[in-house]
């Protein structure tokens, strides 16, 4: 014989202002199978549960209903409570009179009878529910990172200093990403190559990080606790154990070709490093600029002059495969193309650049060795126009967002501009300035008044060539007037969008990303290290444009967020999950293409070998799709099942 | 392209009052072409300039008139050679087919039933070369080869905004490039080729467009242009009319013709087309004939 009880929450006057909770009181105790109906102050305070746990025990109640807030709220209270006491938390359900009920009414009468009827609801719910028993998965002690900028490699630090084995996954020949590249970082003006770099020798000698650099993850399986991982290690044509990295291979080396680390500025040749301090400091050969084929051996410069004998040109690509519990996605950012923006040229004009190739500039071992030269004659430029909010805060170039950094990198562009070019006059296109960091606004007040620059409010409409200057036509919205200037060269704070690849990343990991690319956090204020995938979590610019101070805490977050699965022998996951009732399914395959997790896959049947729909526990999510798009019926989601909603349905109307 | 083809042709006004030329000769080009242009039998203004005001209607309705009369005709796509035109028909049969559409109250207004579908497709005639005529094609009608004559297209702002009816890259138009090359001229590609040219301002603040006037001509000319082929007929008349007027404030500015582009390509087709309406002042046309000497004219090497 069912035991029903009910408990009925004032909330304070949250609910018993517009709800007349002794009265519902009274009108549940009539109801079938309740044995027990009661109403109080507060149901989550301490005496609140200590009071349904007694009544649990005391009135042998096998099922009980708490009539208060949401679930989302404080479900897991209560299912605590529930267990506390010897009931399966599974039986304990929520009627929520507060969001759904109180809060939205006026008329006490109506918010009363509403409630009422949520409690029938919930009443008619629970009788068919089942007890259920959350299950165990083990956990792999082991992270992969992907990405070895800056986010990755202290993500990586973080995770390996507390004795964890971590690989680190690097697309390109070195770590290092675009930190590397920067010449000084805001607001401080510390170089950033030499607070990096120790970084990234230190992540390479730590002996709980297993680097795996030219090389991208090709696949992953499996769920959190248990990832497979599968890396696809790009041929180097250089062996990493022999070369000492002495470059005597580059000299010879007939291919030059435009350095991708130097945004193109500089050249490099086919055997490179990318930059001196790379890591690891191993050669690469750019086996698309090399004049050599998988099928024709044309130039053996570079093998000759290997002493170490290093070079090979028989290097195949390798895959990795290994299992992690966990993996840190920390994928990092480009810069949209300047070709986007036709009314700025395209990339038509040498003399326009981006952010990223100004930080090449400035860098003192960069590809004018610190000196600021126009990429077309080599001259120092006498006018320099940056523009901020290129391609950003522009619905019309398909970029909504702010880019968040540019306003203050330019600002030091401009600074470290007048430092180089003192008699030299930089202009500031800007539509806001938003420096809302520590010691950000200090930075760009400075630069605003005590370095002589032109900051104009207003948007650069047109950029064109007019002889060997650049015309720049924009609008100072705080004067009201048009504005022309001739310039020697225009900087572009280019919209700061997604790194190419992530995309198809995503579709790897089976993760979110948002309309603009970047990977979906599971919430935007209370989750933003974690992806909505359970064990994987976000890191840096790979999730939204951020700078480095933000980055690295970012990073941290997500290595704290992983070690504390890590520190888990096994984790324990929620039971609500859809099951397959495989004497019904017809085997038509249609839940697969339903659920959005991945977690349904067609199987031979035990009983019969015929392919059936088979659950992963570990990555169902349990909300519901598979069992509501189930031509047969056969899918049920526990917790929620047809039985459960419609005797709820049938109750309330 | 399948020979001999037929188009409706909506002209407007100018193109029977002071762009005469413009009509003749586009009209002459397409003949040759074997495109044959059936100029709607009724028309009226194309209600000249698109209205922003997105709640008052009245302003479309003119534009309307002329989408109906096509339909009624039997046509589903119908041609023009002004840009102002093709800017005002296009935007306003948008209305037509975008979301948020203003079908309703007007046909409502009209009280037309069934009232106008929004069916028919407005097109430039420069985009009708372009999808249906190869650049071969030009070519080999071409009995006066331009022979390196630089010629800059200037595009004006009416064939590319809003960008939602552009027929081209609104920031990097290059629609007439394989037309003039087909007739044997140097396209001068310029900056401000997708500039506006200040258009009815013309009216009102002229030195502001006296001012464009100058920039344009001046870009033109300094990537070396001997000539610039235009468009639309108010572009035709600031660029070419003002000219003197930007004389008096950049007396170094040398004159500059301004033709239609269809008129370059009948001059180099050898069609006979002149109507004898043309609104150019001296200076202007006396450039125009120092650039353009009869195809077995001795001094033509030296244009070269």
């Amino acid at each position: 014989m069912t035991r029903l009880g009910v408990f009925i929450c004032h909330c304070g006057k949250n609910i018993a202002r517009t709800v007349d909770t002794e009265a519902l009181r009274e009108k549940a105790a009539t109801l079938p199978h309740v044995v027990l109906a009661k109403d109080y102050l507060y149901l989550c305070s301490k005496p609140g549960q200590t009071m349904i746990a007694d009544d649990i025990r005391e009135h042998h109640l096998d099922r009980v209903l708490v009539a208060a807030c949401s679930p989302r709220l404080h479900g897991k209270t209560f299912a605590q409570t529930a267990q506390r006491a010897g009931l399966n938390p599974y039986l304990l359900d929520m009627a929520n009179i507060r969001e759904q009920c109180s809060w939205v009414h006026i008329d006490g009468a109506e918010g009363t009878e509403k409630a009422f009827s949520i409690i029938k609801g919930g009443l008619g719910r629970l009788l068919y529910a089942e007890p259920l028993e959350p299950f165990q998965s083990p956990v792999t002690k082991r992270v992969l990172v992907i990405g070895g900028g800056i986010a990755g490699i202290q993500a990586a630090l973080d995770i390996a200093n507390s004795g964890y084995e971590v690989y680190l996954v690097e697309k390109l020949p070195s770590l290092g990403g675009h930190m590397a590249q920067l010449g000084e970082t805001f607001p401080t003006l510390d170089c950033s190559s030499c607070i990096l770099t120790p970084k990234m020798v230190e992540v390479s000698q730590n002996e709980h990080v297993h680097l795996l650099s030219y090389s991208e993850v090709t696949g992953i399986e499996g769920n959190i606790g248990q990832f497979q991982v599968t890396v696809r290690l790009r041929p180097r044509y250089v062996d990493e154990t022999l070369c000492t990295g002495c470059g005597d291979c580059v000299p010879t080396c007939p291919v030059v070709v435009p350095n991708e680390f130097d945004q193109g500025l500089g050249a490099r040749k086919a055997v490179y490093l990318p930059f001196p301090q790379a890591v690891p400091a191993v050669y690469t050969i750019d086996w698309d600029a090399c004049l050599n084929t998988d099928k024709l051996i044309i130039c053996e410069n570079c093998y000759k002059n290997c002493e170490a004998g290093a070079i090979n040109f028989l290097m195949e690509p390798q895959e990795k495969m290994f299992e992690v519990g966990a993996v840190v996605l920390a994928t990092g950012y480009e810069l949209m193309p300047v070709a986007h923006i036709g009314e700025y040229g395209g990339d038509g004009y040498e003399d326009v650049i981006d952010g990223l190739q100004f930080e090449r500039m400035l860098s003192a071992s960069g590809p004018t060795g610190g000196v600021v030269r126009r990429p077309s004659d080599g001259r120092i430029p006498q006018n320099v126009v940056f523009v901020q909010c290129s391609g950003s805060r522009d619905p019309e170039h398909g970029i909504p967002y702010c880019s968040k950094v540019c306003c203050m990198y330019t600002a030091k562009h401009a600074l470290l501009y007048k430092h180089a070019v003192p008699d030299g006059q930089a202009y500031v296109f800007y539509i806001d300035i938003r420096a809302a960091g520590k010691g950000h606004e200090e930075f760009v007040q400075k630069v605003m008044s005590e370095e002589r620059i032109l900051y104009l409010r207003g948007k650069v409409s047109k950029i064109f060539k007019s002889g060997a200057k650049l015309v720049v036509w924009g609008a100072d919205t705080l004067s009201g007037r048009q504005v022309e200037i001739e310039a020697d060269l225009v900087v572009l704070a280019m919209a700061v969008i997604p790194s190419s690849g992530s995309q198809k990343l995503a579709r790897t990991l089976h993760i979110a990303s948002d309309l603009s690319g970047f990977f979906s956090e599971a919430h935007p204020k209370l989750r933003p290290l974690e992806s909505n995938t359970d064990g994987i979590f976000l890191a840096g610019a790979a999730q939204f444009a951020k700078d480095i101070t933000d980055t690295v805490s970012q990073a941290t977050g997500a290595a704290g967020k992983a070690l504390s699965l890590l520190a888990n022998d096994f984790i324990k996951l929620e039971p609500t999950i859809s099951g397959v009732e495989e004497g019904l399914c017809r085997g038509c395959g249609l839940c697969v293409s339903i659920c959005p997790f991945g977690a349904v896959k067609m199987l031979p049947s035990t009983r019969t070998g015929a392919m059936v729909a088979g659950i992963n526990p570990i990555l169902c999510k349990g909300c519901g799709l598979c069992a509501a798009g189930c031509l047969s019926g056969a899918i049920t989601l526990k917790g929620s099942s047809f039985k459960q909603i419609f005797a709820q349905l049938e109750e309330m109307v | 392209m399948s020979e001999g083809f037929r188009v409706a042709y909506f002209p407007g006004c100018t193109l029977k009052t002071d762009a005469r030329d413009f009509e003749s000769s586009a009209l002459a080009v397409a003949r040759a072409l074997g495109i044959e242009v059936a100029e709607l039998s009724r028309w009226n203004c194309c209600g000249t300039v698109y209205s922003l005001d997105a709640v008052n209607l009245m302003p479309r309705l003119a534009s309307v008139h002329n989408l109906i009369r096509a339909e009624e005709e039997g046509f589903s796509e119908i041609m023009t050679l002004c840009s102002m035109c093709y800017n005002t028909l296009k935007q306003t049969n948008n209305l037509f087919t975008s979301k948020n559409n203003g079908l309703a109250a007007i046909n409502d207004f009209l009280c037309l039933k069934p009232g106008y579908s929004g069916r028919v497709k407005i097109y430039h005639f420069l985009e009708f070369l372009r999808e249906k005529i190869r650049p071969e094609q030009v070519k080999n009608l071409v009995v006066s080869p331009l022979d390196g004559v630089a010629v800059a297209p200037y595009y004006g702002c009416l064939l590319l905004r809003p960008k939602e009816i552009a027929i081209d890259d609104p920031e990097k138009p290059e629609i007439l490039t394989p037309i003039l090359s087909a007739l044997g001229a140097k396209v001068i590609d310029f900056p401000l080729n997708n500039e506006c040219c200040g258009a009815y301002q013309t009216a009102m603040h002229q030195e502001a467009v006296v001012r464009r006037t100058y920039r344009i001509i001046n870009s033109a000319q300094s990537e070396g242009a001997d000539m610039i082929a235009v468009s639309c007929p108010l572009c035709h008349y600031n660029l070419s009319a003002l000219q003197g007027l930007v004389r008096s404030t950049h007396p170094g500015l040398k004159a500059m013709p301004i033709l239609y582009f269809t008129e370059v390509m009948a001059r180099a087709m050898g069609l006979d087309y002149r109507t004898g309406v043309r609104v150019i002042p001296q200076d202007v046309a006396a450039a125009e004939a120092r650039l353009r000497p009869s195809p077995n004219d001795p001094g033509r090497e030296a244009v070269k």
